[in-house]
């Protein structure tokens, strides 16, 4: 019922999306069969709308499964280097095969996220773990080092452009034929959906999963590569959009817990929608210019970020 | 009928189980007891599949543990270890409800729901179902554990320290709880005790341990004797009999 409002919300917010931009668009011209205005809608508005949705629910969806999976709160594949494996699986594709086909690529940088992931998880297992807060410094450590090594050999190959548009979420440059590689990435998260109960499980923790006959490993290398591969679909189309994946999922377990299950829809239409909304204001606050979404989300996500932290230490005390 | 035969276990260079040969009848209650460190939750995690032996073997109604598919031991064995720390907000009711994932891969039975609400009543959870475990004390928390390992609804139910986070009216319930799904249920329970006098009062056969290895086992009266409980623990302990229970004093 209340699910339900929030997708007429985001229903609301998507119909605005396709009327807000450079180009003004009219009703009245589109009823009438303007060429000009359909053109814009179909070439370019819809495309966007359809990229920002999809990309919005799936990468919070990755934010939800990599916390269930690792078993803490402040991940998200931006803060554990799967973000920056990936930048730098799609780099490397970009110097040896240019011509690769992007799904090629992609695939590539699906597989460097996960290693990326497969490297925070084993240095994880080697540190002591005193704090929550460890994990995702050190996943922030590595996502440094992985920025470095990227960052050398872009700088020496000068591809410093195409990286930053990997790492900025960025939707001014979605048209159709450009977009469309982020369904597959919402189906994979639709493949976290329904295993979702066996992804709660694990969550538990290994020794309870094992004990009601979970193959804990198994499911733990699934959650990961479903994480990966969204999160090089997000990278390669339109970027990274910063703090979906952290904030969307703690702020609807706030509120429904951690049944992944029941949690799911929700993640997905509160991400979905808050990309849009920012993207929507980030076309708005400067036209005719565009302020990136990933910026406006940086902003209001850090906030946020903090405000949850320091109301869990509150709790915790 | 649980059987280990000759279980080894080290980490590193320090031996924790020493050629554990082992054979736990079907039916009652039996303790582990034993000084820290001599190997008792070892011995449970690897009974129970979650360690693996360095040699040896474990085998649950002679089904060999290692090689049984998981789920299927899942409806035959239940545990719980000690130390339950979740990150996942969950209500009492979705975790025990957890505990019928070996039978319906999460898609609810009438069955199922009829073993959850079971589970909560026996452990006196029902007006608690739907607050989240970080809402509870820690004494709530570990009961909805094991009421997640009831509505698992195996035979066998391995226990590590189940008293734990308990103060005397809870723990006394729980050992009550675990009496009578024994005896109503047919259970088979195995767990670790660090209180020996709950083990002698509520056991119907106490496994003594020290330093990886089983150096006593049998009926309450036969462990709980000054001459035994000394070579268990290393120091001196009184028995005494009250009201046909032998209580150990070691307080003084």
């Amino acid at each position: 019922m209340r699910l339900g409002l929030a997708f007429l919300l985001v229903a609301a917010l998507a119909a605005i999306s396709l009327t807000v931009g450079v180009s003004g668009l009219s009703l009245s011209r589109l009823l009438a069969g303007d060429g000009r205005d359909w053109l814009i809608l179909w070439e370019s508005r819809v495309p966007r709308t359809l990229a920002l949705l999809l990309a919005g629910a799936s990468m919070a969806i990755a934010g939800l499964l990599m916390q269930i999976v690792i078993r803490n709160r402040f991940v998200e594949p931006s803060t554990t280097g799967t973000v920056e494996a990936a930048g730098l699986g799609l780099l490397v594709m970009t110097l040896l095969a240019p011509g690769a086909p992007v799904i090629v690529k992609m695939a590539v940088g699906a597989v460097f996220a996960l290693g990326g992931t497969g490297l925070f998880l084993l240095v994880l297992r080697r540190v002591p773990l005193r704090d929550q807060m460890i994990v995702p410094l050190i996943g922030i450590i590595l996502t440094g080092v992985l920025h470095a090594a990227t960052t050398f050999f872009a700088y020496r190959a000068d591809l410093m452009q195409t990286v930053l548009a990997w790492t900025q979420g960025d939707l001014s440059g979605v048209l159709r034929g450009r977009y469309e590689l982020l369904w597959l990435g919402a189906a994979m998260a639709a493949v976290a959906w329904i295993a979702a109960d066996r992804f709660t499980l694990a969550g538990l923790g290994r020794d309870m999963a094992t004990s009601l006959g979970l193959a804990h490993g198994r499911v733990l290398a699934l959650g990961l590569s479903i994480v990966s591969g969204v999160t090089a679909v997000v990278v390669v189309t339109v970027g990274i959009i910063p703090f979906l994946g952290l904030i969307v999922p703690n702020l609807v377990s706030l509120a429904l817990g951690d049944n992944m299950r029941r949690a799911v829809p929700w993640v997905a239409v509160s991400g979905a929608g808050l990309v849009l909304a920012c993207d929507i204001l980030g076309r708005i606050l400067r036209a005719p210019y565009e302020i990136p979404v990933g910026t406006i989300l940086g902003v209001i996500g850090s906030l946020t970020f903090l405000i949850l932290i320091l109301k869990g230490r509150r709790n915790a005390a | 009928m649980i059987e280990t035969r000759a279980l080894r276990k080290s980490y590193g260079s320090s031996l924790v189980l020493d050629e554990v040969s082992l054979t736990l009848p079907r039916g009652g209650i039996t303790s582990i007891i034993g000084a820290n460190g001599a190997g008792k939750s070892t011995l449970l995690s690897v009974i129970s599949r979650l360690l693996t032996a360095d040699s040896g073997a474990v085998s649950i109604d002679s089904q060999d543990i290692f090689r049984a598919a998981g789920p299927e031991l899942a409806r035959k064995l239940a545990v719980l270890r000690q130390d339950n720390h979740l990150n996942a907000r969950l209500t009492v009711k979705e975790l025990v409800s957890f505990g019928r994932y070996p039978h319906s891969k999460g898609r609810l039975t009438p069955a199922c729901r009829e073993a959850v609400n079971h589970a909560m009543t026996w452990l006196d959870l029902t007006a608690l179902s739907d607050r989240f475990l970080d809402q509870l004390s820690g004494g709530q928390r570990q009961r909805a554990f094991v009421a997640m390992t009831l509505a698992q609804e195996t035979d066998y139910i391995l226990l590590d320290e189940p008293l734990n986070n308990l103060d005397m009216k809870n723990a006394r319930a729980m050992m009550l709880t675990l009496r009578q799904a024994v005896q109503a249920l047919q259970k088979t329970v195995v767990m670790v005790l660090h209180d020996i006098n709950f083990a002698s009062v509520h056991s119907d056969r106490i496994i003594a341990m020290k330093a990886g290895r089983v150096i006593h086992s049998g009926t309450p009266a036969q462990i709980i004797t000054p001459a035994i409980l000394r070579d268990v623990y290393d120091m001196e302990i009184t028995v005494q009999e009250i009201d046909g229970h032998r209580f150990a004093f070691y307080y003084g």
